[in-house]
């Protein structure tokens, strides 16, 4: 089995080519097994946001390759093998919740009865069912973000790009969310990329998570979290994850000093 | 389990619309009267609003019929034209300013002469667009046009470039085809300023046709009852005003029309505040 994402020795520069403005990408290696769930974490401007765009193809890695699914990132995208999600929910105000979550069915040319019922399907998945005739502003954030990750899944991608998906909501919003990520995470069997620049959130989720350091953008260490599934509020409260929360500071520190 | 926001109702208006409208209505007349009562205006200047409405129901020359059917029937022609020149004015907007959305280049290279169209007084262009026309009816919807297609071109072009970014993204990560962008996204979030557009190409196309009957020479519009009310205004002043009037009401008819049909569309979309 091929890795899902492949990334070698990607490099992302913004700017002309004679007179490069910003290094945003610098050396990128990584690869990313199928059912992991990876975090990409660092300061702000450290390029995570533009690596999790560059696997999805809606940026162009200025050299190396980018291959999702033992294929050009592109093709990929072409091939819907991806769902996104912003840290903004982009829900299409003039739709309704089960509308939106069928947008990407419709973009596809799925037939109206069987977009309607992967829509409910999805819906049900993110404990949304009862909201399928709202419309988005009827809301709250964390009801919106779970409608956008329904959208993202609607097809059944393979892989899920996440960039900072809790990041607009409030503490406790966010640990709910995070529980609910993982459960479906389990159920879908999907590959999460997940940008964040939450320690605990990104302990929590992933599987690895991938310090990145700024200027240039890259990554600095890879560590593996241990912790035992199924993770749950107990979980927060582990040694392990205290330990692990620690591990991830002290290698976003280190990326620090390296740079100066 | 979370509960919604809100219900899925709209939200309550505090003052009925029609009372705000009649309330609106009486406090103009007051000032009216005020006005012509406080600065000793003759009925030249500014007849009674009672003196105008009379007009209404007099008849327009000896044993005619009175004047609110003859002007009817003048609104009724004038709107005919300007209702065509308000569609043809309203898609050549809409498609001209969804090329510019696509295009930059092409924005940049003709939107400054769509701009200069505007900046030209129509009164000088109508004579022209008559006698290219050979003076047929067709001027009238045509200058309508001139008129109407301006306001939205321009807010189709902003209406289409005001998609969130990410939204657009979210298409590009769903390899949807530019056309698939174009109307699941781009056209639905230009929605609220094309409405605006056509609002004020409503009012403006009847203004557009007005102007165009007045050099084609035709007589039965509301362009040629206030060219002939015009020449009668010493004797008759209030003529003329009962004609501004009923030009006023065609206009405001075709706004309130396309303002309800706004309601019914964008119902379901609450603006960002």
């Amino acid at each position: 089995m091929p890795p899902v994402v492949s990334l070698k020795n990607v490099n992302k520069i913004f700017g002309p080519a004679e007179r490069p403005t910003t290094i945003a990408l610098k050396d990128i290696n990584l690869e990313i097994q199928p059912r992991e769930f990876i975090s990409l974490i660092g300061p702000s401007g450290c390029g995570k946001s533009t690596l999790l765009r560059t696997i999805g193809d809606l940026i162009e890695a200025s050299s190396g390759e980018v291959m999702v699914n033992g294929k050009p990132a592109r093709q990929a995208r072409i091939n819907r093998e991806y769902g996104m999600v912003f840290q903004a929910p982009v829900l299409f105000e003039w739709r309704t919740v089960l509308k939106n979550v069928e947008l990407p069915l419709e973009v596809m040319g799925v037939p109206k009865a069987e977009r309607t019922r992967r829509g409910r399907e999805m819906l049900r998945l993110v404990e949304l069912q009862n909201f399928e005739r709202h419309y988005p502003w009827q809301l709250s954030g964390g009801m919106q973000q779970r409608v956008a990750i329904a959208r993202a899944l609607a097809f059944r991608p393979e892989l899920l790009l996440m960039d900072e998906p809790f990041g607009a909501l409030d503490e406790i919003t966010r640990e709910r969310m995070n529980a609910e990520l993982l459960r479906i995470w389990h159920e879908t069997q999907t590959t999460v990329v997940f940008v964040t620049h939450s320690i605990p959130e990104a302990v929590f989720l992933s599987t690895r998570v991938a310090v990145m350091s700024a200027r240039p953008g890259r990554i600095s260490d890879i560590i593996t979290i241990d912790l035992p599934y199924p993770r749950n509020v107990e979980t927060r409260e582990h040694p392990r994850f205290f330990e692990l929360v620690t591990m991830v500071r002290e290698a976003l520190r280190k990326g620090e000093e390296m740079k100066e | 389990m979370e509960v919604a926001l809100s219900a899925p109702t709209r939200p309550i208006r505090r003052v009925p619309p029609t009372l705000a409208v009649i309330l609106v209505i009486a406090a103009l007349a007051v000032t009216w009267e005020l006005i012509k009562l406080v600065f000793n205006l003759d009925k030249r200047t500014l007849p009674h609003l009672w003196e105008i409405a009379d007009a209404f129901v007099q008849p327009s020359r000896r044993n005619g019929p009175p004047l609110i059917s003859v002007l009817l029937e003048a609104a009724l022609y004038t709107l005919r034209g300007a209702l065509l020149g308000f569609f043809i004015g309203a898609a050549l907007g809409f498609v001209l300013g969804t090329i510019f959305a696509h295009f930059p280049l092409l924005e940049r290279s003709l939107v400054p002469y769509v701009v200069a169209s505007q900046t030209v007084p129509i009164l000088a262009i109508a004579p022209m667009v008559v006698i290219w026309l050979r003076g047929s009816w067709w001027s009238v919807p045509v200058i309508a046009a001139y008129l109407t297609f301006f306001p939205v071109t321009i807010n189709t072009l902003r209406g289409m470039r005001s998609p969130d970014p990410r939204a657009v993204e979210l298409m590009h990560s769903y390899a949807a085809s530019t056309w698939q962008t174009l109307w699941k996204l781009r056209f639905p979030s230009a929605l609220p300023a094309i409405f605006t557009a056509l609002k004020i190409a409503a009012t403006a196309s009847v203004v557009g046709a007005i102007i165009a009957e007045l050099p084609s020479g035709i007589q039965q519009g509301l362009g040629g009852a206030i060219l002939n009310f015009n020449q009668y205004y010493i004797t008759g002043p209030e003529r003329l005003w009962a004609a501004i009037f009923m030009a006023a009401l065609v206009g405001i008819l075709l706004f309130v029309a396309v303002s309800l049909i706004e309601r019914i569309v964008l119902r379901n979309i609450v603006r960002a505040a």
